[in-house]
């Protein structure tokens, strides 16, 4: 202050910006600065970044505080939903399982009516003889008989008959030489000598983690030499794809193991090329002399297609192909064209056939009879919450002791009692007839139909509709009423002007939170609902639990989601999210 | 007590009594009447009846015995909303989802007025209280005292010739109070409407009232001019009710013409102005208002009473000083006295002689 | 020095045998979670197999959970996850057929894994065809079958399936299994196609959809049910004249609680239940469930179990053995629905060739249903 004062007369008749900072600067008195003039703290630091340490100090505490909430609501909640939508659209297992043959497929045209060549067979041939030892080829049969029916036994029953197209090949081979029965001659031969070829083991060893879904990275203790698999290039992709599965799923040794017969397909199909007889005649790594002896025999000609048309017909239809070049690709879209009663085809999509169309129905049913539900719980629940909110309070909680006591007894007792009340032989019907409002023989049919699930639901979700506006109304404070009715109003304008507009946003929170438990519903429509009042949520917990389609479920539930939010959003556009108070 | 009856009576209660569960009386026997225009104050303790007189009249509770009129005729089977009473109410009751301009609209669109008459009536009652700007806002984007002129203009928008307050400044800081009390008086003076007015604040009674009924025990225990109300209680309890007042307890000794011989609990004697008191050997509660006490010498009128007493406290006040004493055996003896260049500041522990006229004292009933 | 020799010899010999028999007990785990469907099936097989297998091992403590209604769903979650908490779970055939497809359940030789019949033939023969799966363990045979109502059925008591379809002489509403398994071929059969045809012409469209047409005539006089429970509480109450239901319900309906119904055996349909063990049990896990199920599924245990319940063991060498209810003191044989006088006329599900139509043919009769 004291230098403000001295500076004061002198600079008070030309006053410049210049002035305004010096005084600024000098009316901080005693705060310190460092060399470019910022502020620095008693020990000399910066003011800003020690400001900044201790505001982060106080952030990563408050942080921690929630970190176990948190990490809940993301394991619980972000993590299955993020999944559930990977799930709709991941179709991996189809190239996890058949890699050559899908790759082989693409350049297959599904439009001409010809079956796939000569050599898609045989890729199928070893990427199905793979699968099947792996045990995973049924996984495959069951996601492709979601699309077509009968590829389920077709794979499963082509895996048991594998070992037939391969000992075609397999017995010439042992016949010739004793030594092909060995492991060891085999080792011997592939692992030739030389350079190694790694890269295939590599190939080999993600083909066989992604078949199985599993991340073994141990050595195999073996690696193909390069010149044998570029001169025998089948036989040592089938050898090392085979030596893989010895070691991490066998927990095996190679060299002391006979290979699969896939194996000896593979060499036959190998010595059988252009060109290998040539490239044998001049190898000399070890077992060379098996090799070029085994270059003289004559196999059977390679006609994987007949053979598999052997093992079921299924093979030679011209739609099993199509399927299966469908839903090549990792990702596909043929769930959810399913969930909305389309089908896949080979080029887009196409309406189901009528007599299998069932999920717009069963969204537009779901949403038509939630919409109801709600309306019923707001009719019923209002004059009760109104009541809850202006009783006395002794009154009060002996209604809400009413009003909660649904919540303390199970979900299938209550709709179980609904059955035993509403069924033609049941409670009101009994009374009905004995008032004789009802003939006997024409008593009405009020379960197993919209009207029970409905009836039912709207019991069962009441009190969360009941709650929030209760919660709502008890902050409304009575003399609005009397000051409306001091101004004029008759009783229903006071309440419908002054009253109703302020309990909407208890409305508001009970629709959103009933409308969204009652999409979800599937037990007691499942019990009550009969053929008409089931939800799409009893699709979506039949595909989960019974038939397995998971992924068509996952499509389900996500339009179900998107539906919720998109009603979410309208709300927010007409209503006002702000308008929603749960107390 | 309170008069009743009275030929251009606008509001009238007549033995009006009310009961909420049927053992206890929380109204006793209310009589009143009061003409058109006038502004009356009920004043009174919680609890002593006087909101629940005004909801009766307003037609939210109904009076168990007793008829209520309003311009003549029995309003108690009228349903509140067919009284066309204004009310402005404690917490002001503004429709929280409605604009200022709704909110004075409502009492006109229920009466199916016009919608270009509304609009002019709302903004002459906006202008009214100077809240012209604020039709377009809602009412919680206002401050306590705004939101109190717009429940005003609210009440008065319809043009009721009966406006009922119901402790309308209660949630105010005392300087809003100031202003606003000053604003409703001139109102209701400038528009002529009869005012009922609620409030346990005796200075807000005072300041604002034509008439002041004070209600204590579910009666009227006095009805009468503020003036009169402080400087004429008519029983103990409004001397002690209204304004400070200091007590002493005695015997009446003596009843002669308009003077009282009071023999106080210490021995000394005492004339008094009788007011409820009528027997020899009745006990009474003797009050004295503590700027009528004197202890100087000089300017001691001629006649006055004088006691001995001892000062305990001496508080400056600023404009006043107020000095605490004993006095025939009571501690709480206040005195206060102006704060004059010429005025003695007592110290503790100094023994004077205090003295007051016998018409400044007055011998009421000892509860 | 001899003696000590000797002593030291023997002593070292115990030491051994004992860690040889303390090794042999530490292969097997000694708890197990068995997976049932609750009810009376459930304490049959706690009475039959848990309660003297714990016997005979005092150390074994069994946990039942009673979600074989949703094993196949859990199952696959509880693989997917990487921790099985099951180690042995009762399924129905086609469920284990699913389960075994679907790698989740593990496959073995039945020889190896179960005892040979009490009759000497080997596990194989005597399981015989009930082994429709490579994961599938079977315990007993049920049926799913009618039960009717026999105050509302007037003096002809129905004696053949289609009178489920006969709406004129037996009037009523009348409850199946909401699903097309066993209800499409009950149409056909009622429409006049030859019992030995049914799943050829069940094949094409055509024939699905006059399964569906044939139930369409009784459509709107259908209670739907899901729980096995259903039917037997509709029959109780007289809402319905005849239901469909699993046949040891109707059994315990009509012994146990005594209410007006009766068994309509001509149609029913066998379907098998039995156990699988999930795949991908640790070690000793495994070597204790194993040694459970050879136990409980030998010939007498499977025999012991119809004493509780009116299913049939799965077992040829077991039939001789059944005897009468621990509680009731009937002979059961005549509720067994493999007893002669039942079978008449009956159905074994067909497994593989539904695993194949399930999913089209239940999407095709929802769809129907909803309409």
């Amino acid at each position: 202050m004291s230098e403000l004062k001295s500076t004061g007369p002198q600079t008070m008749d030309a006053p410049t910006p210049e002035d305004a900072l010096h005084e600024a600067a000098t009316l901080r008195g005693r705060d310190q600065t460092d060399a470019s003039g910022r502020l620095v703290t008693a020990d000399g630091k910066s003011l800003k970044s020690s400001l900044k340490r201790a505001l982060r100090m106080q952030k990563l505490r408050a942080l921690m505080l929630i970190a176990p909430l948190l990490i809940f609501v993301l394991v619980t909640f972000i993590a299955p939903i993020g999944s559930m939508l990977f799930r709709s659209v991941e179709n991996e297992i189809v190239a996890n399982t058949l890699p050559m043959t899908t790759a082989a497929l693409k350049d297959w045209d599904g439009t001409t009516g010809d079956l796939p060549d000569e050599q898609v067979y045989q890729n199928l041939f070893f990427d199905l003889f793979i699968a099947a030892e792996a045990k995973e080829h049924t996984k495959l049969g069951s996601r492709l008989n979601y699309e077509l029916t009968g590829v389920s036994s077709l794979f499963r029953q082509s895996g048991r008959r594998l070992d037939d197209l391969g000992e075609v090949y397999q017995d010439p081979l042992e016949d010739l030489n004793d030594a092909w029965k060995d492991g060891a001659t085999w080792y011997d031969l592939m692992s030739g000598s030389g350079a190694g070829d790694t890269d295939l083991v590599d190939d080999q060893r993600r083909r066989y983690n992604a078949l199985t879904q599993s991340t073994d990275r141990r050595d195999i203790g073996f690696v193909p030499s390069q010149a044998i698999s570029q001169m025998l290039p089948r036989t040592a992709r089938a050898y090392t794809a085979w030596a893989t599965f010895t070691v991490y799923a066998d927990e095996d040794v190679v060299a002391e193991e006979d290979p699969w017969e896939a194996v000896h397909a593979a060499l036959a199909l190998d010595l059988m090329a252009d060109g290998t007889a040539a490239k044998i005649a001049a190898y000399s790594g070890p077992r060379a002399d098996l090799l070029q002896e085994a270059a003289t025999l004559e196999f059977p000609a390679a006609d994987f297609k007949t053979g598999f048309g052997e093992i079921d017909e299924d093979w030679l239809a011209h739609v099993t192909w199509e399927t299966i070049k469908t839903y090549s690709p990792k990702y596909t879209n043929g769930y959810f064209l399913n969930a909305v009663d389309l089908q896949k085809t080979a080029d887009g999509f196409e309406p189901r056939p009528e007599n299998q169309r069932i999920y717009i129905t069963l969204f537009q049913r779901t949403l038509f009879m939630s919409l109801v539900i709600t309306f019923s719980c707001i009719m019923l629940g209002y004059p009760v919450a109104w009541l809850l909110a202006n009783l006395p309070a002794r009154t009060a909680n002996l209604l809400m002791i009413l009003v909660l006591l649904p919540f303390w007894t199970s979900l299938l007792v209550r709709t179980s009692a609904w059955k035993v009340m509403l069924q033609q032989q049941g409670v009101i019907n009994d009374v009905l007839v004995w008032l004789g409002l009802v003939a006997d023989d024409g008593r009405l049919v009020m379960i197993n139909n919209q009207f029970g699930t409905i009836v039912a639901m709207t019991h069962i979700l009441l009190p969360f509709m009941i709650l929030p506006m209760y919660s709502v109304m008890q902050t409304i404070n009575p003399t609005y009423l009397r000051a409306a009715k001091s101004l004029g109003a008759t009783n229903w304008t006071a309440f419908w002007r002054v009253y109703f507009p302020q309990s909407v946003p208890g409305i508001g929170a009970g629709s959103i939170l009933v409308f969204i438990l009652s999409i979800g519903y599937y037990i007691t429509p499942e019990i009550v609902g009969g053929t008409k009042g089931v939800f799409i949520s009893n699709r979506i917990a039949y595909h989960i639990s019974s038939s397995l389609n998971w992924g068509l479920a996952a499509a389900l539930g996500t339009i179900l989601f998107l539906v919720v939010l998109l009603l979410y959003w309208a709300y927010d556009k007409i209503v006002g999210i702000d308008n929603v108070k749960l107390g | 007590m309170a008069e009743s009856s009275g030929i251009d009576a606008f509001v009238e209660f007549e033995r009006v009594q009310k009961s909420y569960d049927g053992e206890t009386l929380v109204v006793k026997d209310l009589n009143l009447s009061m003409p058109k225009g006038e502004f009356l104050t009920m004043l009174g303790p919680s609890g002593s009846g006087k909101t629940t007189c005004l909801m009766m009249l307003a037609g939210f509770e109904t009076a168990t015995h007793g008829d209520i009129r309003l311009d003549g005729t029995s309003i108690n089977n009228i349903p509140p909303h067919k009284r066309g009473i204004g009310m402005v109410f404690q917490n002001y009751a503004l429709f929280p989802h409605m604009t200022i301009a709704e909110n004075l609209s409502f009492p006109l669109e229920v009466r199916k007025i016009g919608k270009s008459d509304r609009e002019a009536k709302v903004k002459r009652a906006l202008d009214m209280v100077e809240m012209g700007d604020f039709g377009g806002r809602r009412p919680a984007q206002l401050s306590g005292g705004q939101q109190q002129r717009i429940a005003l203009a609210r009440a008065l928008v319809f043009e009721p010739e009966l406006v009922l307050m119901d402790e309308p400044l209660g949630a105010l800081d005392k300087q809003l109070r100031e202003k606003m009390q000053f604003e409703i008086t001139d109102l209701a003076h400038r528009l002529g409407i009869t005012v009922v007015y609620v409030t346990h604040d005796q200075t807000e009674a005072l300041t604002m009232s034509d008439r002041v009924a004070v209600f204590n025990d579910g009666r009227i225990q006095q009805l009468a001019p503020p003036d009169l109300l402080y400087e004429e209680p008519e029983n103990s309890f409004v001397a002690q009710f209204i304004g400070e007042n200091n007590t002493l307890e005695g015997t009446i000794k003596e009843i002669n013409g308009g003077l009282a011989l009071v023999q106080l609990d210490d021995g000394e004697l005492i004339d008094c102005t009788p007011v409820n008191v009528s027997e020899i050997g009745e006990r009474t509660r003797v009050s004295i208002r503590p700027e009528r006490v004197e202890f100087n010498k000089e300017r001691m009128k001629e006649g006055a009473h004088t006691l001995k007493a001892e000062v305990l406290e001496f508080i400056y006040m600023g404009d006043i000083f107020r000095t605490r004493l004993r006095v025939a055996g009571n501690d709480d003896f206040v005195v206060k006295t102006r704060n004059a260049p010429d005025q003695v500041r007592l110290k503790p522990g100094e023994h004077v002689e205090i003295g007051w006229l016998p018409e400044d004292c007055r011998a009421l009933d000892a509860p | 020095m001899k003696l000590n020799k000797i002593l030291l010899a023997s002593s070292a010999l115990t030491v051994a045998g004992g860690l040889a028999f303390a090794a042999s007990h530490a292969e097997m785990a000694n708890s197990m979670t068995l997976v049932s469907w609750g009810g009376a099936y459930q304490k049959s097989q706690i009475k039959a197999y848990s309660e003297p297998y714990m016997e005979m091992h005092p150390e074994v403590s069994i946990s039942w959970d009673e979600s074989s209604n949703e094993a196949v769903a859990k199952l696959r979650a509880m693989n997917e996850a990487g921790n099985i908490t099951w180690d042995l779970v009762d399924v129905t055939a086609g469920d284990a057929i699913r389960l075994c497809d679907e790698g989740l359940a593990m496959e073995f030789d039945p020889n190896e894994l179960l005892a040979d019949g009490d009759d000497g033939s080997s596990a194989e023969d005597d399981f015989g065809d009930l082994l429709v799966s490579d994961c599938f363990i079977p315990q007993i045979v049920y049926s799913t079958t009618f039960g009717y109502r026999t105050d509302l059925v007037g003096d002809t008591p129905p004696a053949d399936v289609c009178a489920v379809f006969d709406l004129e002489t037996y009037p009523g509403k009348r409850s199946l299994e909401k699903r097309p398994i066993n209800n499409m071929e009950w149409a056909l059969l009622c429409d006049g196609v030859a019992k030995d045809d049914i799943y050829d012409v069940l094949e094409t469209d055509e024939g699905q959809q006059q399964a569906l047409d044939k139930l369409g005539t009784i459509k709107d006089q259908v209670v739907w049910w899901s729980a096995g429970a259903d039917t037997p509480q509709l029959l109780a109450d007289g809402e319905i004249v005849m239901g469909s239901t699993y046949n040891g319900r109707l059994f315990s309906l009509i012994e146990e609680q005594d209410q007006p119904v009766a068994m309509l055996w001509d149609g029913q349909v066998y379907d098998l239940d039995g156990w699988i063990i999930p795949e991908g049990l640790p070690e000793d896990r495994l070597a204790r469930v194993k040694d459970f199920v050879r136990f409980a599924t030998d010939t007498q245990r499977l025999a012991d179990q119809a004493a509780y319940i009116s299913y049939g063991p799965a077992r040829k060498s077991s039939a001789p053995l059944v005897g009468k209810h621990a509680e009731l003191g009937i002979d059961m044989a005549p509720h067994m629905p493999t007893d002669p006088a039942n079978s008449g006329n009956t159905f074994l599900q067909n497994y593989s060739w539904w695993a194949d139509y399930r999913d089209d043919i239940d999407a095709k009769f929802q769809a129907w249903l909803a309409q």
